[in-house]
């Protein structure tokens, strides 16, 4: 925790990319291009806030990507009952938590493992969706729900507004807060934890929750920003959430990690495909060295616990 | 000749010498005892041993040859064992698999005699003295009988030096008994063991020769049957230990002044813990010793006590009043603690810096509006590493980074920042030190003279005799007698504790 050499390579990483752009194609820093880029990766962010907590917890939500198709559609449909946009995207938002909390209820209380049980959620929610929706997407959207009714920029101001306050939120709650503390000390030691007088349990199913609405508010800001809502929406989302929060420096096992290495997690990530395009790399290489920086990422990991002085198989002096 | 020697061995990890020359040698048939506190370097020097650590500089030799690009396959081939104190089977398949599992080496595509295994891996268990149905899965055995897996394993590999890292931290009386004979059974047949135990008397009952390390350098080795406790306790730590079980020592005939009666449990039973009808009485300022086997349900009352585990009959009270605790949380709002026993799976959060392990049972009393206050956390972080000496360079240091007993001390210093009038410590010293160790018995007549009531769950029974004011025994999950510190003796204990009657 108080080292913080995760963050500065990223840091590094990140540097050195825009270097190697600024110099071979100065084009991609271009205000509309970073603009572009910039909108495009806030659903990212917001998600991996939540993604953020249930991986310290030492558990995995990959049904992030289903939940965010259900929560545009949900908004699409609700705007179009003449919702006002804010009150379309609270249920949005209630439509994730409750979601979460599904997912939470089955990992937490019936201590079922969280890849089964989000896996089972992902593919449910998805088909189940096709099925209602026969594929079709939400059209004929009012006027009020693109940009909020209101201008491009303003639009982008407050959802660049509202993730800066959710990531400020979650960065100093998990340091400041002694549910931060209940977070880290259920992913890093359940059994202790419970002896503390903490409740994993309940923990568990709070992140997992919170997950779902954070989703939910994922969801509307990235519908807000066409006037058509597909419902194919966040198909992979989970993949690039975790991904980020992985190469973010979470420990895949819980206990360890920080919110400003997510943040750094998804800028690096972010920035990756579309650099190729400039750098006039195939896009299609975009998945395989973004999986090959995950696979770094989590090498540098094993490295550093090989060599810290806690073997994995402890045994006193 | 000597069977194996090691000598001059040094070995550093990153500018820490842990090992000095170091030189230890073991003859054929003989048990030989290596003591030293946690960070002598026993471990090190034992990986040296088995080949899994290269020394910097030193020589190895086994039957006067000398070892050379020594390795664990190597030293495994010419009949080096290692019994670990934490068994390393494979608990999904059975007795016979795990064993046929390290000694049978044919390809991978032959076929398995199933019969022969069995056959073979009942030989062995008995040899090793115990009677375990080769078709178990390890993960149903308890730790001792894993151990004895364990040891039937080094038997089959036709062991000629065995080392025993610890094997009695989890054994009690009968188990203890039993893993003697076994030992000397394999001495007779000339088999050289090293013996590392944190408990002076086994050593005394069991060792033909002990070394002593402290701080990766040998200071003496000495024939066991001239040398007494004292003497040992003086070589391993390097200053004289006049009390090692203070509150009896100290305090003979001039008690810690005993209060009211501060937790009281009547006919306590819980199906789920598997006691029943526990009746005990705790009285402000003593030390109630809980004594009994492994699995005698002295960990189970524990539990059931701080709301693990839930009771399903009998009553639980606090200062007279009837109470209900369902959680630890529950446990915690009336100011118990509880210290378990498997420090590293429960005790502490080894991730967590020591200052966030203190502060994890109190979080509310360090915080202001909700929000942690890290000036006061800080504050008390300090105070109780100031207090318990726990030897650390920052209290924002992970807690896994310290020696066992530290850590143990970080664990004692989350329940006393919550100002605890009920402690249950269950084996507050297993795997510690013998420097930590007397000084948490110190901090334990501590608390008990600022009338905390304590109970204590140890296997070890000088401790129980030494420490406690008053020792109730437990067998089969039940209370079989409670003896008063005149009555108490090892007999007198054990005889309870393996089901007898009360005298």
């Amino acid at each position: 925790m108080s080292h913080h050499r995760r963050e500065i390579s990223l840091v590094a990483a990140i540097l050195a990319l825009s270097a190697v752009l600024a110099i071979v194609a100065p084009g991609f820093f271009a205000i509309g291009n970073l603009r572009d880029l910039l909108m495009a990766n806030m659903p990212v962010l917001i998600v991996a806030l939540g993604m953020t907590l249930v991986i310290l917890t030492g558990q995995i939500d990959i049904s992030v990507g289903s939940q965010f198709a259900i929560c545009s559609v949900a908004a699409g449909v609700f705007a179009k009952l003449g919702l006002p946009t804010p009150a379309a995207g609270a249920a949005a938002c209630l439509a994730g938590a409750i979601m979460g909390s599904i997912n939470g209820v089955l990992v937490a209380y019936a201590r079922i493992p969280a890849i089964v049980v989000t896996l089972a959620v992902m593919v449910a929610l998805r088909d189940g969706l096709r099925w209602i929706t026969q594929g079709a997407w939400v059209q004929d959207l009012p006027q009020s729900f693109q940009w909020f009714g209101a201008s491009q920029s303003a639009s982008e101001f407050v959802t660049i507004g509202v993730a800066t306050i959710l990531l400020a939120s979650a960065g100093w709650g998990l340091r400041n807060l002694a549910a931060g503390r209940a977070v880290y000390a259920t992913g890093s030691n359940e059994n202790a934890a419970r002896l503390a007088g903490i409740d994993p349990s309940r923990v568990v199913f709070c992140v997992f929750a919170l997950t779902g609405a954070l989703t939910g508010c994922a969801a509307l800001f990235n519908a807000v920003r066409f006037n058509q809502v597909p419902s194919n929406a966040g198909l992979g989302l989970e993949m690039q959430v975790i991904a980020a929060v992985i190469v973010g420096g979470t420990s895949v096992t819980g206990g360890r990690g920080t919110v400003a290495g997510t943040l750094l997690g998804v800028i690096l990530l972010g920035m990756i495909g579309p650099a190729l395009t400039f750098l006039g790399i195939n896009a299609y290489w975009e998945r395989a060295i973004q999986g090959g920086i995950i696979l770094a990422a989590v090498a540098i990991d094993a490295v550093g616990q090989a060599g810290s002085l806690r073997p994995a198989v402890s045994r006193p002096t | 000749m000597p069977l194996f020697s090691a000598s001059g061995i040094s070995k550093s990890f990153a500018g820490v010498q842990a090992l000095k020359g170091v030189s230890f040698e073991l003859r054929e048939g003989e048990v030989h005892a290596l003591i030293g506190e946690n960070g002598a370097g026993k471990s090190t020097l034992i990986q040296v041993m088995t080949g899994a650590l290269t020394p910097d500089s030193g020589t190895l030799t086994l039957n006067g040859h000398l070892l050379t690009h020594h390795s664990p396959a190597h030293s495994r081939a010419l009949g080096i064992a290692v019994v670990y104190q934490q068994p390393a089977l494979f608990p999904h398949l059975t007795v016979a698999e795990n064993i046929a599992l390290s000694l049978e080496s044919a390809g991978m595509w032959r076929r398995i005699d199933w019969r022969a295994r069995v056959t073979r891996a009942n030989q062995l268990l008995e040899r090793a003295g115990a009677a375990i149905r080769p078709g178990r899965l390890v993960a149903t055995l308890s730790m001792p009988e894993q151990q004895i897996v364990e040891i039937a394993k080094a038997i089959g590999a036709d062991a000629k030096v065995l080392i025993l890292d610890e094997p009695t931290a989890s054994l009690t009386g009968r188990e203890l008994d039993s893993l003697f004979r076994v030992i000397a059974s394999l001495r007779g047949d000339g088999v050289g063991i090293v013996y590392i135990s944190h408990r002076l008397e086994e050593i005394s009952t069991i060792a033909d020769r002990v070394t002593v390390l402290r701080d990766g350098q040998t200071i003496d080795t000495r024939k066991v049957s001239e040398v007494d406790r004292a003497e040992l306790i003086r070589l391993m730590v390097g200053r004289e230990v006049s009390a090692i079980f203070p509150k009896r020592q100290v305090l003979a005939g001039d008690d810690v002044p005993l209060g009211g009666v501060v937790l009281e449990t009547r006919g306590l039973s819980s199906r789920a813990a598997g006691i029943r009808d526990v009746s005990l009485a705790v009285r402000s300022g003593e030390i109630l010793g809980l004594a009994g086997l492994v699995g005698s349900g002295r960990t189970q009352l524990a539990e059931t006590l701080f709301g693990l585990t839930p009771a399903d009959g009998g009553e639980i009270l606090l200062r007279g009043q009837a109470v209900r605790i369902h959680s630890p949380a529950g446990a915690i709002g009336l100011h118990m603690g509880y210290v378990p026993e498997d420090r590293r799976q429960h005790g502490v959060v080894l991730d967590l810096p020591i200052a966030a392990n203190t502060s994890l049972a109190c979080l509310p009393a360090v915080s202001r509006r909700g929000m942690i206050d890290n000036v006061r956390e800080r504050r008390l972080a300090r105070g109780y590493v100031e207090q318990l000496r726990i030897k650390t360079g920052s209290i924002y240091a992970e807690t896994g980074s310290l020696s066992g007993g530290n850590q143990q001390k970080v664990a004692l210093a989350r329940w006393l920042a919550i100002h605890p009038t009920v402690l249950i410590l269950d084996e507050p010293t297993q795997g510690v030190d013998v420097g930590s160790k007397s000084e948490i018995h110190r901090i334990m007549i501590d608390l008990a003279e600022q009338g905390v009531a304590i109970v204590m769950i140890s296997s070890e029974l000088p401790e129980i005799l030494g420490m406690s004011d008053r020792i109730a025994v437990m067998h089969a999950g039940a209370v079989a007698g409670v003896l008063s510190r005149e009555e108490a003796t090892q007999h007198n204990i054990m005889h309870l504790a393996l089901g007898g009657a009360a005298a």
